[in-house]
């Protein structure tokens, strides 16, 4: 029902854009700038282009939590991120936004390719290895925390300040040789057997669900004073619950698969 | 050889129907004889056609499995704590200059030259040697023997002969043979080398576009390829609609471009997916090698060499998606690589779409096909019909709207037979070959 509900939003998003266009096409041979300009003022198209600034930030996000992300993808959602903000600084609306919760650096940060490439530049140097393990922490994160704070920390260089990745810290070799290695040897045993499906899992659901947009849509339709930030804070903690359990249940197995990583 | 441009659009038969697991690469070799596959599994499949022959007519263009071997296999980079998933990106055949087939196929970050060669002969009667090939004791020896070949069955054999790895930080998107037959080149999404066919512990970067402040990058590397004459000429396209033509004569690092090919953007139609959808998934030489074609998600546009500033001819593959941006976006449709080829005459251009149907556009005619790669719908040597997408208004017998399109099955890569109206289709993990009408 829901769905359904989203999915008409959706569509209502693909034909206000038509339309869009149409205004442009139509008396837009003269004066392109500026209908244009007064296109832009219309309360339809700012909905319709916050929605589409949520959608990007939510893929954006998705993307950072990606090991090693598709940089192509990245890059061009970071793009139109980028241009989006760009027009919202000229006509004041970004401000509004930065200003409301998290603050414009963390957006900057979001926007910023650097993290998305995070994975060939600072693996190299041997930064990343706790690639797979932070993962699922900073998935759970996103959800409870602000996004900001996990953001400013995987730029920063440093190691992520979550459990997972301290474990690395915290096995001292010198100490513990034996049962580093060992831990090695299940980590790696635990990769080779888990990880791959259940990550895969998640991301095949992710893909038709976190990402399900028809319900930030919804969220978003419903309640348009709302700052995207809100909305990516309130967006996680409602999709599972009203569009898909796979997702939850997907997301209790690693949680599994990151007890056995840090017990181990 | 005559090419028969007209039928290619109008009438295609439906030959042949492989299924395997899904599709990533199609590629003819440089006769026709072969059609290799990579799948997603890390495996080619090579094709041959059948040989032709006067009382069976009807036989023309069918393929049978030639050979099958695993190119590449999972890897995991424990340095990096990367998985390097096996799947064959691109297949580039090397022109044939006995009678062995070379092949380079490569994954996300390796690249690999495979030897196919044929034995249908061994050698039998050693003198040291029993018949299964252990050795015999030295007492039992009292006569001498002349060993002998003997015929067998036929055998087709994958030797690896060179591994191009280490090279590449990014995915491996492009590999393009020179046509001077020694060198290769491979791009990544920042990155394009040089390599030489012998020497596999060192490349020459001859593109490189990463920024030193990785938070400026705003472009990348979607393909590249070598001019099919000119061994110096190479031209890679990027995530903003651009092409460069670069001449390796200029200089070492091919950072400057000779050419910049790049068609202003129209206002009227710009969105917040302008940027999105006009990245270029793929380009391609013609085999004259005056025109470089060029994928886009909407649309195929052919460039002349030279004029650089808008393309010579455009072609729509399914415009009605522009009013489904905003869907396609979502579920991540917008993302996928299309790739195009010419045919054999560089007179006809195909490309992929949704609901497994590719795109015909006859550049002389003007006219252009839509058909659809389908078991249900295409019995043998039928002639397939053109589909319609029905775009607003009534829809009438036979059209189909867009609503009701499948946007999984989609068709990415396709194959043109070097000189004859043959092409190869993957649609997801089925592999169809079509060719023009028997007469």
């Amino acid at each position: 029902m829901e769905e359904e509900e989203g999915l008409h939003q959706l569509q209502l998003l693909d034909t206000m854009f038509v339309r869009g266009l149409k205004r442009k096409c139509f008396d837009g041979e003269e004066d392109i700038e500026g209908t244009l300009a007064g296109f832009k003022a219309l309360p339809s198209y700012n909905l319709q282009r916050q929605s589409l600034l949520d959608m990007y930030l939510v893929k954006l996000q998705l993307c950072h939590m990606l090991v090693e992300p598709n940089l192509c993808r990245s890059v061009l959602i970071a793009n139109t991120v980028r241009q989006i903000q760009e027009e919202m600084t000229q006509d004041g609306t970004w401000q509004m936004i930065s200003t409301q919760s998290t603050g414009q650096t963390s957006l900057d940060r979001l926007v910023s390719t650097d993290i998305l490439c995070r994975s060939s530049k600072e693996q190299v140097e041997g930064k990343l290895v706790q690639g797979y393990s932070s993962f699922p922490k900073d998935f759970e994160d996103t959800q409870s925390q602000e996004s900001s704070e996990i953001l400013s920390t995987v730029t920063s260089g440093q190691a992520p300040r979550s459990l997972q990745s301290n474990m690395w810290e915290i096995e001292n070799p010198q100490e513990n040789r034996g049962n580093f290695q060992k831990s090695l040897d299940q980590i790696f045993e635990t990769l080779e057997n888990k990880t791959p499906d259940s990550v895969e899992d998640l991301f095949s659901e992710v893909d038709n669900s976190y990402y399900d947009l028809d319900t930030v849509l919804t969220v978003m339709m419903g309640n348009t004073k709302m700052g995207h930030c809100d909305v990516l804070e309130t967006f996680p903690s409602q999709a599972p619950t009203n569009s898909n359990s796979n997702c939850k249940s997907d997301l209790n197995e690693l949680d599994h698969i990151v007890e056995i990583l840090v017990e181990s | 050889m005559p090419m028969q441009s007209q039928s290619a659009v109008t009438e295609i038969a439906f030959v042949f129907f492989f299924a395997a697991d899904i599709i990533s690469t199609v590629e003819f070799n440089h006769t026709g004889e072969l059609l290799a596959t990579g799948d997603k599994g890390g495996r080619v499949v090579i094709f041959q056609r059948e040989q032709e022959s006067k009382n069976q007519p009807h036989r023309r263009g069918e393929y049978n499995v030639y050979s099958t071997f695993q190119s590449h296999e999972p890897e995991f980079d424990y340095l990096k704590s990367l998985e390097i998933e096996e799947k064959i990106n691109k297949i580039r055949w090397l022109p044939q200059q006995n009678a062995a087939y070379f092949l380079l196929s490569t994954n996300d970050k390796t690249v690999k030259l495979w030897k196919v060669s044929e034995r249908d002969k061994r050698p039998e009667g050693y003198n040291l040697k029993d018949e299964d090939g252990r050795l015999r004791d030295p007492s039992t020896i009292t006569t001498l023997r002349v060993p002998v070949l003997r015929h067998m069955d036929l055998m087709v054999e994958a030797t690896p002969r060179r591994v191009f790895a280490n090279a590449h930080t990014y995915h491996i998107n492009s590999i393009s043979v020179n046509s001077d037959y020694e060198t290769y080149m491979s791009a990544d999404d920042l990155r394009i080398n040089l390599w030489n066919f012998e020497i596999t512990n060192q490349s020459f970067n001859i593109v490189d576009i990463k920024p030193a402040n990785m938070e400026e990058l705003t472009e990348v590397i979607t393909a590249a390829e070598f001019h099919p004459h000119h061994c110096n000429t190479f031209v890679y396209s990027s995530s903003k609609g651009t092409i460069r033509l670069c001449d390796m004569r200029a200089s070492a690092l091919c950072d400057r471009h000779s050419k910049f090919f790049e068609e202003p953007e129209d206002p009227s139609n710009r969105s917040f997916f302008s940027e999105i959808i006009s990245s270029i998934s793929d380009v391609k030489f013609s085999h004259s090698g005056r025109y470089i074609m060029t994928r886009d998600y909407l649309t195929v546009k052919v460039w002349d060499l030279n004029m650089e500033n808008r393309p010579i001819e455009t072609y729509q593959v399914h415009d009605y998606l522009r009013s489904k941006l905003c869907s396609l976006y979502e579920n991540d449709c917008i993302f996928d690589k299309f790739e195009c080829v010419w045919n054999g005459s560089d007179s006809v251009i195909m490309t992929g779409s949704y609901n497994n149907f590719f795109r015909m556009f006859d550049r002389n005619t003007k006219r252009d096909v839509t058909l659809e790669a389908s078991r249900e719908n295409s019995k043998p040597r039928a002639i397939l019909k053109p589909r319609k997408v029905c775009v607003g208004g009534k829809r009438r017998k036979d059209e189909i709207s867009v609503d009701s399109l499948d946007f999984s099955k989609k068709i990415l890569h396709t194959s043109w037979h070097p000189s004859e109206n043959i092409i190869a289709v993957a649609a997801t993990n089925n592999l169809y070959i079509f060719q023009d009408k028997v007469n």
